[in-house]
C-alpha cells in the first residue's frame, strides 16, 4: 500500500504549478475568458512545449509514458487554477479513443497532433433528447458504399469552438436506446455538412450546438468494430469522469483554503467570524468533503483498468462523491465569504460555477447512483 | 381552525383574477425572461396597481392600504404568483413606508409617501457596509450634526438597484461614543446630493443588481432624519422584521415548483419523463411538503399579526425556510434542465440577436441557481437568523 507519488509525477506537478503559477493567475483566467476566443492558444503551446499534452501516452505513441496518476495531477493543478484550455476533451477523450481503441493507422494520424497541441478535438456525444444515457442517439451513421453518411444532431458540445476535429458518436442499427448498434467515428469539423452554433458556458468556457447532414466519411474515420462501440465509450467517459474528479479536488482545495483564511481575517462582532463555532463546524465539513473527494479520486484513477463492473463502480462512486461534495463545498464557501462571494470579482463564484458544471458532465450525482447501484 | 376561504373570499379571488388577467401585461413576461429590464419596465406593474389603488394592500388604509384583510392579502399575493406578475420592489412599498408612517413626522409623511405609492421616486438601502453585514449596528458611516444639516461620509456596499434610485434609506453613526446599537440613526438622503457616487458591481451570474455607494461629505438637511437622532436601530429591527417576513416567498415559491414540475415532465430519461423516476419526484415531493409546511407556519405568522402581533422573531423561520426552499427549488430546475444547464445566457449590452442553446425552459436555470446563493446572505444571513430565534425564541 503506498498513496506516494514517484519522482517523476512530483516534477510534473512542480513542472505545471510553475507555469500556471506564472503565467495563470486569476486575472489572466478573466481576460481569457472574455477574449473573442475564450482561450489561449499560446497556453495551449506552452503545454505542448513541456510536455503536458504528452503525458498520459506510451513512448511508442510518441508520449511521455505516463497514465492515469499522471492525468490527475495535471487535472487538479487545471482545477486550481481554472483552466479552461480542453485538455479533457483532446487529451483524456479524444487521445483516449484513439489510444484505446484506434487502429495504428489513425494512432499514427492524429496522436501527433495531439501531443505537439497542433490539433484540438471535442467529443461530440450528448443530445437534447438523450440526458445523460450514453447509448440514447438519435444521430445515425449509414453505410453508404465503403464509408458512411452521418446525420443528426448534438447538444452542448464543450471545446467543440476551438476544435478541428470531432469524435462523434451516432447509431449504425438497433433501437434509440440499443446498446448495440453505437459507433465512434473521426468528424472533421469543417466537413461540408457540419454545422455549428457557438456560444459561452456559466463557466467560462465555450460549447457547439452541432448539426451533421450527410456528412460523408470513409471506412477509416470509424474507431474500433461497427456498432459495437458502446463499451469503449462507457470506459472512456470514466477515464473523462476520473480527470474531472481530480479537476474538482483542485477546485475545492483552493475554496477551503481561501475559506478558512477568510474566516480567519473578517471580522465581525469584534471576533474574526472563523471563531464561531458554527463555522467551525461547517469548514470541518467542507474539509471532510474534500478528502473524501480526494479518496475517492485516487481510487477511481487507480482502477480505470480494472474489469467493467469495477470500474463503473469506481466512477460512478467517484463522480456521486464529487458531484455531492463541489455542491457542498460550493455553495458553503459562497455562503461564508458573504456578499464578497456573490461577486464576479472574487474567484470563490468561479470555483463554485465550475463545481457546479462538473457535476452535470457524463452525469449529475442521480445518474451515477443508479449507475452504481446497477453495475454488476 | 378553519383553512378554508369564505364565498366572500372566493369571490374576492374571481375579482382580483379577472383584474389581473385583464390589467396585467402579456409582453412583459417574455421580456423579462431575456436580459435585465430597462427602469421604467421593471415599474410596469407598480404603476398599473397604483392606478387600481392596489399597490399597498398591506399599509393602514389613511396612508393609501386597501384594507383587505389577512385573507384577502393572502389571497391577492396567491393571485399575482399565479400569474406570474412582476414583483414590485420592496425597497418604499416595505421597507421605508412602513418605517416613514410609523416613526416619520406630518411633515415627511406627506413629503416622501405619495412618490413611494407613485413609482415616481426610487428608493434603495444603504444597510450594509464592508465591515458591517451580519453586524450591522458595526457600522461606520459616520453623520456629523453642523447647524441645519448632517455631513456624512462612508461607504455602503450591496445596494441593491442604486443605480437608479432617487433617494436613500441609510444608517448612519451619530455618535461615536455610544453603545453599536445606540449611536445609529435613520437619515434619508437625495441620491443627487453632491459627494455621492455609485460604483457597481457585477455578481458571479453576470448581473448588475448590487452596487457600492460612497458618500463624501454629503450635506444632509437634518430635516430629513426620521424620529430621533440615536434611536435609529429601533427603525431599522423594525424594518429588517417587515423584511424577513416579506421574503419567505411562499406564493412564488408555489408557482416555480409548478414550473420545474413542467420541466421535469419534458425533460426525458430513457424516453419517459424525468418526473415520473423514482428519484427525482422524491425530490420534488420532499420539496413541496417543505413548502406546505411552510405556507401553513406563515398563515399562522399572518393570523396572529392580524390579531395585533407584529411580526416577530418568528419572521427568521420564514427567513429561514423560505430561502432555503427557493434555494432548493433553482438547484432542482438546473438539475433537471441537464446538459442545457451549461449554457449563459448573455447579459449586459445586449444586440438581441444573441444565441441561447436549449429549450427555452432551460435559459438561465444555472444563472438563477448562482444567483439565488444570495438569498441565505442578504437581510441578515441565515446564520444570524439561526442566532436571532436561539436568543429571541428559545432564550438560550
Amino acid at each position: 500500500m503506498d498513496f506516494s507519488f514517484t519522482e517523476e509525477q512530483t516534477l510534473l506537478r512542480n513542472t505545471v504549478q510553475s507555469l500556471l503559477g506564472d503565467k495563470y493567475d486569476f486575472d489572466t483566467r478573466r481576460k481569457i475568458v472574455k477574449s473573442a476566443e475564450g482561450w489561449s492558444q499560446p497556453m495551449w503551446q506552452q503545454f505542448a512545449e513541456l510536455g503536458l499534452l504528452a503525458a498520459p501516452f506510451s513512448e511508442e505513441l510518441g508520449g511521455l509514458g505516463g497514465g492515469s496518476i499522471e492525468t490527475m495531477i495535471l487535472m487538479e493543478e487545471f482545477g486550481r487554477h481554472l483552466v479552461v484550455e480542453p485538455f479533457v476533451e483532446t487529451v483524456v477523450l479524444a487521445g483516449g479513443f484513439l489510444r484505446e481503441g484506434g487502429s495504428p493507422a489513425q494512432q499514427e494520424a492524429h496522436i501527433p497532433g495531439i501531443i505537439g497541441g497542433e490539433t484540438v478535438w471535442a467529443f461530440a456525444y450528448a443530445e437534447p433528447q438523450g440526458r445523460y444515457n450514453l447509448a440514447d442517439l438519435a444521430t445515425t451513421a449509414k453505410k453508404d458504399g465503403e464509408g458512411y453518411t452521418i446525420n443528426g444532431y448534438k447538444a452542448v458540445v464543450l471545446g467543440a469552438p476551438w476544435a478541428q476535429k470531432l469524435i462523434v458518436t451516432a447509431r449504425t442499427s438497433g433501437g434509440q436506446r440499443d446498446r448495440d448498434g453505437v459507433s465512434i467515428f473521426i468528424v472533421d469539423k469543417n466537413a461540408p455538412g457540419v454545422s455549428t452554433r457557438d456560444y459561452p458556458t456559466v463557466d467560462g468556457r465555450r460549447a457547439s450546438e452541432i448539426t451533421f447532414e450527410n456528412i460523408k466519411v470513409g471506412a477509416d474515420a470509424l474507431i474500433g468494430a461497427e456498432g459495437k462501440g458502446l463499451p469503449l465509450v462507457e470506459k472512456i467517459t470514466d477515464q473523462a469522469i476520473a480527470a474531472l474528479s481530480a479537476e474538482a479536488v483542485g477546485c475545492m482545495g483552493e475554496l477551503n483554503k481561501a475559506t478558512v483564511e477568510y474566516c480567519k481575517t473578517r471580522k465581525q462582532f469584534g471576533v474574526p467570524i472563523g471563531k464561531f463555532q458554527v463555522l467551525q463546524h461547517r469548514m470541518v465539513d467542507m474539509f471532510m468533503a474534500y478528502e473524501q473527494s480526494v479518496s475517492m479520486t485516487y481510487m477511481v484513477n487507480l482502477k480505470l483498468d480494472e474489469n467493467e463492473a469495477e470500474r463503473t463502480k469506481a466512477a460512478a462512486g467517484a463522480k456521486v462523491q464529487i458531484g455531492k461534495a463541489g455542491r457542498f463545498v460550493g455553495q458553503q464557501a459562497v455562503q461564508l465569504h458573504g456578499g464578497m462571494g456573490m461577486t464576479d470579482e472574487l474567484n470563490v463564484g468561479h470555483y463554485f460555477k465550475r463545481l457546479t458544471m462538473i457535476d452535470t458532465q457524463f452525469g449529475n450525482v442521480d445518474h451515477q447512483l443508479k449507475r452504481y447501484s446497477t453495475a454488476a | 381552525m378553519d383553512m378554508s376561504f369564505s364565498p366572500q373570499d372566493l369571490a374576492f379571488r374571481d375579482e382580483v383574477r379577472t383584474f389581473i388577467a385583464e390589467n396585467y401585461p402579456k409582453d412583459l413576461k417574455s421580456r423579462r425572461t431575456r436580459g435585465e429590464m430597462t427602469k421604467e419596465e421593471i415599474l410596469t406593474w407598480h404603476r398599473i396597481l397604483y392606478k387600481k389603488g392596489w399597490v399597498v394592500p398591506h399599509w393602514p388604509v389613511e396612508y393609501g392600504g386597501t384594507g383587505w384583510t389577512t385573507t384577502q392579502r393572502y389571497i391577492w399575493n396567491e393571485e399575482n404568483a399565479r400569474a406570474e406578475t412582476q414583483a414590485l420592489l420592496p425597497f418604499g412599498l416595505a421597507m421605508v413606508g412602513p418605517v416613514i408612517y410609523t416613526f416619520g413626522n406630518e411633515e415627511q409623511k406627506k413629503r416622501f409617501l405619495p412618490g413611494i405609492l407613485s413609482a415616481d421616486v426610487w428608493w434603495c438601502q444603504g444597510y450594509s457596509e464592508p465591515g458591517a453585514g451580519s453586524d450591522l449596528a458595526g457600522l461606520k458611516t459616520r453623520a456629523v450634526r453642523e447647524g441645519d444639516h448632517y455631513v456624512v461620509n462612508g461607504h455602503k456596499i450591496w445596494t441593491t438597484l442604486a443605480q437608479y434610485a432617487d433617494w436613500m434609506f441609510c444608517l448612519v453613526r451619530t455618535d461615536a461614543n455610544a453603545k453599536a446599537q445606540e449611536g445609529i440613526s435613520f437619515l434619508l438622503i437625495d441620491m443627487k446630493t453632491p459627494g455621492i457616487t455609485v460604483r457597481p458591481i457585477i455578481t458571479m451570474d453576470g448581473a448588475h443588481e448590487v452596487n457600492e455607494v460612497f458618500l463624501e461629505d454629503v450635506k444632509v438637511p437634518a430635516e430629513n432624519l426620521i424620529g430621533e437622532e440615536n434611536k435609529g436601530w429601533t427603525y431599522a429591527k423594525f424594518l429588517l422584521g417587515n423584511e424577513r417576513s416579506g421574503i419567505a416567498g411562499v406564493s412564488r415559491s408555489k408557482k416555480a415548483i409548478e414550473r420545474l414540475k413542467s420541466i421535469a415532465t419534458a425533460e426525458l430519461v430513457d424516453g419517459s419523463p424525468l418526473l415520473k423516476t423514482d428519484e427525482f419526484s422524491r425530490k420534488v415531493a420532499e420539496l413541496e411538503i417543505d413548502l406546505t409546511a411552510l405556507e401553513v407556519t406563515e398563515l399562522r405568522t399572518l393570523a396572529a399579526e392580524s390579531k395585533g402581533a407584529g411580526p416577530g422573531p418568528e419572521a427568521s423561520i420564514l427567513k429561514i425556510k423560505g430561502t432555503e426552499i427557493q434555494q432548493r427549488i433553482t438547484e432542482l430546475t438546473l438539475e433537471a434542465v441537464g446538459n442545457y444547464g451549461h449554457v449563459n445566457v448573455p447579459t449586459g449590452d445586449l444586440t438581441g440577436n444573441e444565441f441561447v442553446a436549449g429549450p427555452d425552459y432551460s435559459n438561465g436555470s444555472a444563472q438563477n441557481y448562482f444567483n439565488m446563493r444570495k438569498t441565505s446572505i442578504y437581510g441578515g444571513s441565515n446564520e444570524i437568523q439561526h442566532n436571532i430565534i436561539a436568543k429571541m425564541v428559545l432564550g438560550l
